[in-house]
């Protein structure tokens, strides 16, 4: 086991991981269970995070090359305006993929270019839903795009 | 030496190249898209990595005149965003790659040190006629890409070896790549293609990739394109190239009918 630093939502911590712990596995041990896994083979994004700001899928990331690292998490993420429409929209379901869809979203919205359908769905592609059918978390990702931009 | 810490993460070139040169036992990893797969999956148990991600000279991206240099830790989300212009093939290899999360973390060194028979820039590296520069303590090598992807999940590198980057010719006129998979994300690639060709120089280039046990150059059809060959010819060329493999993705006879049908289209795109 190794020692690994992370600036884990601006705060410092350490986390042990062997060779074989994924970033996903060391931020559920640190007590963050936010970020959800699922597939664990980078196809579902529901383990979705920023690392070093670039939206990852934090199960394809081994831990211990994350030292001193800045890991941004669901829990991390301060979006009201998207948790609004979100919940509007009727785009959270079972829920179980939010947490990867909200941070991929907060990335997307963090981008120069206003959004359009297109390009917002070629950017979430990497995140599935199996309950929602994508428009109604598309049309929330869209409506906080166009709210933000004024 | 076997290593027992889990990673070192090296600043320059020359410490990475010490690493690997005194413990080759280490796995060099750099986005870990892929190398993670068999990690969660229970079917590589590395005993400790040697990570890329905080060597500086393999972030760079540089032109000199008609050449371009792609170092092997960029990622294919840079790749998509800064070589539009200069490598346009590539670039839209780059865009069919995984998912935003994917690009973010793969690069281009990993998809030649991984040298999947479906690897999305290896076809577009085969059609540039790129060359991989790889070093190691006792020096730099430059391998033409023909001779550097060997077979399926081998490459020509050497224990003590990384790829520091690969090195291509600025090319003009028309480039394109196309790829087939059951969905637009995500996709393993099923068969790709990538060509090229400037008819005012007869400059041309052709690759092809998940069709054979690597991806690989083909020349007859680079010649067609640059004569003004039919489609025809320029299909047939393209397809008698093709050795696939039934796999879980695909069967052989579906991947030689998808390459003729992106062949057909890619010669219409190229005029």
């Amino acid at each position: 086991m190794t020692t690994v630093r992370l600036q884990l939502n601006g705060e410092a911590c350490s986390v042990e991981a062997s060779p074989v712990t994924s970033l996903l596995a060391a931020i559920r041990q640190a007590g963050l269970t936010g970020t959800q896994g699922a597939c664990e083979e980078g196809e579902c994004g529901s383990c979705s995070v920023l690392l070093d700001d670039a939206l990852v899928c934090s199960c394809l990331v081994p831990a211990a090359a994350c030292d001193g690292a800045r890991v941004t998490t669901v829990e991390g993420v301060v979006a009201p305006d998207l948790a609004a429409a979100l919940a509007a929209h009727g785009a959270v379901q079972c829920g179980f993929c939010t947490p990867g869809f909200v941070v991929a979203a907060t990335a997307l919205l963090d981008g120069d270019e206003p959004l359009d359908h297109a390009t917002a769905a070629h950017a979430l592609a990497g995140n599935l839903c199996r309950c929602t059918g994508y428009q109604p978390i598309l049309a929330a990702v869209l409506e906080v795009d166009r709210a933000r931009r004024g | 030496m076997i290593s027992t810490d889990g990673a070192v993460l090296p600043r320059t070139l020359a410490a990475a190249l010490a690493v690997r040169a005194d413990d080759p036992v280490r796995t060099v990893v750099a986005g870990g898209t892929d190398l993670m797969v068999g990690v969660n999956a229970g079917r590589l148990r590395p005993s400790s990595w040697l990570s890329l991600r905080r060597v500086p000279e393999l972030q760079r991206i540089e032109r000199h005149g008609s050449s371009l240099f792609v170092g092997a830790c960029v990622t294919f989300a840079r790749i998509e965003r800064e070589l539009v212009d200069t490598a346009p093939a590539l670039a839209a290899a780059a865009r069919t790659v995984g998912s935003v999360q994917i690009r973010n973390a793969a690069t281009i060194g990993g998809n030649l040190s991984t040298a999947s028979p479906a690897g999305d820039s290896l076809p577009v590296l085969a059609c540039y006629h790129a060359e991989v520069e790889v070093a190691s303590v006792r020096g730099t090598r430059i391998v033409p890409i023909g001779e550097f992807l060997v077979g399926p999940k081998r490459t020509d590198l050497g224990a003590d070896e990384l790829v520091v980057g690969v090195h291509l010719r600025r090319t003009t006129g028309e480039q394109a790549f196309a790829k087939v998979g059951p969905r637009a994300a995500m996709v393993i690639a099923r068969c790709s293609l990538a060509a090229r060709v400037d008819r005012t120089t007869g400059d041309a280039g052709v690759g092809i990739g998940a069709v054979a046990p690597c991806a690989l150059a083909v020349p007859a059809a680079a010649e067609i394109l640059a004569s003004g060959g039919s489609v025809d010819d320029f299909v047939a060329a393209v397809v008698s190239a093709a050795a696939p493999i039934d796999d879980l993705r695909a069967p052989a006879a579906y991947r030689h009918h998808a390459l003729a049908v992106l062949a057909r289209r890619m010669h219409g795109w190229l005029q």
